[in-house]
């Protein structure tokens, strides 16, 4: 397989753009689709300083070092979550990345403060772990840009993470939720940082091919909480869905996001709708959204056989 | 060849060569949930694998917490 771009070997297909790329291109492609979901979505600009959620994962350095690499002014927040050698081993990850580029990180210990592990305090109240760290971390998340006067946090959420999550949300119709789904949402009040999923655009696959590429040094292992939690269910069945037919994730993303933006602007209603975009066809009267309707321009064909 | 793969980690030894695509579906993966990459560097499915080879088959979804807990 080659480059789609310079013919080179490539290291990645890219089947829902119908591309390929070699190591350099796919490094221009992420980068690409970052600015492009930074600026469309208006997310911050080189200005702004950024604090970047950082875990030590792929995700997560990945947005650092594209972040960086374009001289957005950023800086990484890391929390500590207490889960033994995963903590430890991601935590190592984490300092040593910043270091050797420079990048502030801000640490948050749970154990220290909170005074226990996630896997304790989630026992302790009698919730599922995963649900006890998403609390915490969006807390210190935001606490942290907010205090230390970030003008927006953003998170390493790629397409797939996107997805999943709106299959989820869909499937419970969790509608609150639905409506909050987005790439960026506003500092709307006071004590309320901004906050931006800048990987939007790109899929997970194509995050970890960067991170390979690029020599990140992440953290492989998954977190022993997340086995057999739900995310990784609805992104296995969407994964079998692109398989089938490439596009199926961002259709479903991008179109929800399409939708959402149009339903923010004044909803029409189906009368108002109609109204707006037919007309009667000038040869049968019949409404449609052309001048001639389908039905008269397939007669037209017919008769001309 | 030798064969790496995570999530647990073991290692198998598969007789090549073999086309990435094939092992693949050999191991019963789908192409979208894994990369997999020989000594440093990613290969593709079109790629053909020989017998002397060390691949590791790199998962790459990630994620726990619930439908709307940040990764």
């Amino acid at each position: 397989m080659r480059c789609r771009k310079c013919s080179n070997k490539a290291v990645l297909g890219i089947p829902r753009h119908h591309t390929a790329f070699c190591g350099t291109c796919l490094t221009d492609f992420v980068s690409q689709q970052v600015v492009r979901a930074i600026k469309e979505e208006d997310m911050f600009t080189k200005a702004d300083r950024v604090l970047v959620a950082v875990s030590g994962g792929k995700d997560s350095l990945t947005l650092l070092d594209v972040l960086h690499r374009l001289r957005y002014d950023v800086a990484g927040l890391y929390v500590d979550l207490g889960i033994g050698e995963y903590s430890r081993v991601s935590k190592s990850k984490v300092e040593r990345f910043t270091q050797t580029r420079g990048i502030t990180l801000h640490v948050h210990e749970v154990l220290e403060k909170e005074g226990a592990g996630i896997n304790d305090l989630s026992d302790r109240i009698h919730r599922p772990a995963c649900s006890t760290c998403g609390t915490i971390k969006r807390y210190h998340f935001n606490r942290t840009a907010v205090e230390q006067g970030y003008a927006v946090l953003a998170t390493g959420h790629n397409l797939d993470d996107e997805a999943a999550r709106l299959m989820g949300n869909v499937l419970h119709w969790q509608t609150d939720y639905l409506e909050k789904q987005g790439p960026s949402l506003p500092d709307s009040l006071d004590g309320f940082a901004k906050k931006v999923k800048p990987l939007f655009r790109v899929a997970e696959r194509e995050v970890a091919a960067y991170a390979i590429v690029n020599r990140l040094d992440y953290i492989v292992e998954e977190c022993p909480n997340a086995n057999g939690a739900k995310m990784l269910l609805y992104k296995d069945v969407l994964n079998r869905l692109e398989h089938e037919s490439p596009g199926t994730k961002q259709m479903f993303y991008w179109g929800f996001l399409a939708m959402q933006k149009k339903g923010s602007r004044q909803r029409l209603s189906m009368a108002e709708n109609d109204r707006a975009i037919l007309q009667p066809c000038l040869k049968c009267s019949q409404p449609t959204t052309s001048e001639v309707c389908g039905y008269c321009r397939m007669m037209a064909r017919a008769q001309t056989v | 060849m030798k064969v790496l793969l995570n999530h647990p980690v073991r290692e198998l030894d598969i007789p090549g060569p073999k086309r990435v695509k094939d092992l693949l579906q050999e191991l019963a993966l789908l192409p979208e949930s894994v990369l997999v990459v020989r000594g440093d560097d990613l290969v593709t499915e079109d790629d053909t694998l020989r017998d002397n080879d060390r691949v590791e088959i790199r998962p790459v979804m990630s994620g726990g917490g619930g439908t709307n807990a940040l990764p």
